[in-house]
């Protein structure tokens, strides 16, 4: 009984200071932005490998999504004699809530997952450590200019996300099903408005690729430098990822849209 | 004065004493080896007067600095005087040998490139692997990316070199390559060099002095005929490499016939 009790605490004081570790490592990581001002090009190197890397998943996974929504929203509008406000649908649902948010589990996906393990193995190799003996802050030289690249990336990507998105659904609800061009977008473009619905899409964005790329990061940093430790950080980078999103996207939503 | 001064060091992985009220002095211009079994925390040593660790107790003065009372921008100002020799080789795997050796110099100086391609080449040349300059860190062999990784601790000029085990898993050949050029080096650039390994033969060939390390404790000490003649029995298992001695063969339990007649592994 006493054990458990213990064990308990200690599964408790685990959490914590794991979440006080994090907590510092971001202050490290903001600290060593300024630096980044004269040294674009880590940043732009990184954008890349983060960013334009997975153009091609969020590309393709966004039409698909898209498509899909046009299918389901037609075969349930016609039944009401409404499928013209196919557009609407289609572009809330993206907007609002499925670009954000399936293009930031992508993003974990593709892009977190390979920055934890980039960053545990060079924590395992020794690299990291290397640089600090040649003087060179880690923080700075590798880990800040991937945050940042996260940071910029994600939103950009959830927008192509709801572009692509919303032009599936047009192929399938225009092109196979028939519903009328004009009525399509001329009805998007009355309901889905600026502030409400895409600039709130976009804060969720920018929320998600921070947390994200945070946390992918620090899995990566914290990692017990064997290939078993990368390996188990670079699931937890998945697996509490996706937890933080759902979670702060319930959060978010309540807080834009919970009048 | 010594370039290291390490007095009282007390050190703790969780209940675990690695080092329990260590002395070392390591003087200016020579070879010193740590050596001791593994385990005995030579690495952790080397982290310790980098800066990377922070003792429990007692002091490491490097060149006259309490290296752990030093703020953030002291001790990176220092450690640019420091090379470190990490055992993997510690090698960036994404950049290619000639801009692994140009790394600290690009980060910290403003060099123009035909300098720093000079500066670059003629450090590879010291290696011996100038021709080997457009090689990936995958490409090289263990000792060559030693090699690599020593071109690239002397790019800033520093006043000492400490070598993680550099002998550890080298073929003769590459093995006679670093011993020599440890040597070589440490005397034309005057350098301070520490090496901590536990390959005997050929850390005893170029040490001036050498500590034996065991259980947190310097065991003994001195030039390596002074150690081959060392009364103690520990000193001479360790250093002749014996199996059997006063750390015994066998890890410390039950003995045999205790073991092989109880019943707890009949169930």
């Amino acid at each position: 009984m006493i054990e458990t009790i213990r064990s308990l605490g200690r599964w408790g004081l685990d959490i914590f200071e794991r979440l006080g570790r994090g907590y510092l490592f971001l202050m490290q990581i903001l600290a060593g932005i300024p630096s980044l001002l004269f040294r674009g090009s880590l940043v732009i190197q990184q954008l890349y490998s983060v960013g334009v890397l997975s153009f091609a998943l969020i590309l393709v996974s966004g039409l698909f999504v898209g498509m899909v929504l046009g299918l389901q929203g037609y075969n349930t509008l016609v039944d009401f004699g409404a499928e013209e406000s196919l557009g609407v649908l289609v572009s809330l649902s993206l907007v609002r809530e499925l670009g954000p948010v399936v293009s930031a589990l992508l993003f974990a996906g593709r892009a977190g997952s390979a920055l934890t393990a980039e960053i545990g193995l060079m924590k395992s190799t020794e690299q990291l450590s290397g640089m600090e003996m040649m003087a060179v802050d880690p923080i700075k030289r590798v880990i800040s200019p991937r945050f940042l690249a996260g940071f910029i990336s994600m939103p950009l990507l959830a927008a192509v996300f709801s572009a692509v998105g919303i032009f599936g659904g047009f192929l399938v609800g225009h092109g196979l099903l028939g519903v009328d061009d004009g009525a399509f977008w001329s009805q998007m473009q009355v309901k889905t408005d600026w502030y409400d619905d895409v600039l709130n899409g976009v804060i969720k964005s920018i929320v998600f690729g921070f947390v994200v790329t945070w946390i992918a990061l620090f899995e990566g940093y914290d990692a017990i430098p064997t290939s078993e430790g990368v390996g188990r950080a670079t699931t937890r980078t998945v697996v509490h990822s996706a937890f933080a999103i759902l979670g702060l996207d319930f959060v978010l939503t309540a807080l834009m849209f919970g009048d | 004065m010594p370039l290291i001064k390490i007095r009282d060091l007390h050190f703790y992985r969780g209940d675990k004493a690695i080092f329990e009220g260590v002395n070392i002095d390591i003087h200016r211009g020579k070879i010193t080896a740590i050596m001791g079994p593994s385990g005995t925390g030579k690495t952790t040593l080397l982290r310790l007067i980098g800066g990377q660790l922070r003792p429990d107790k007692g002091t490491i003065e490097v060149d006259g600095q309490d290296v752990h009372k030093l703020s953030h921008t002291e001790l990176y100002e220092l450690r640019k005087r420091m090379g470190m020799l990490f055992q993997s080789g510690a090698l960036l795997t994404d950049i290619n040998v000639f801009e692994n050796v140009a790394f600290p110099i690009r980060e910290h100086t403003q060099l123009p490139e035909s300098m720093i391609r000079d500066l670059v080449l003629m450090k590879l040349q010291a290696v011996g692997l100038r021709n080997a300059r457009n090689l990936m860190p995958s490409e090289l062999s263990g000792g060559m990316a030693r090699r690599v990784a020593l071109a690239r601790a002397m790019m800033l000029d520093p006043m000492m070199i400490m070598y993680d085990e550099p002998f550890t898993g080298q073929d003769p050949i590459s093995m006679g390559t670093l011993v020599n050029l440890i040597h070589r080096m440490n005397d034309a650039m005057n350098l301070t060099s520490i090496i901590v390994s536990h390959d005997v033969i050929e850390t005893a060939e170029i040490s001036d002095f050498i500590y034996l390390l065991s259980g947190g404790k310097v065991i003994e000490q001195g030039s390596s005929v002074q150690l081959k003649q060392s009364s103690s029995h520990w000193v001479q298992q360790f250093m002749q490499g014996l199996p059997d001695g006063p750390v015994p063969f066998h890890y410390p339990g039950v003995s045999l016939a205790d073991d092989l007649l109880s019943p707890e592994d009949l169930s």
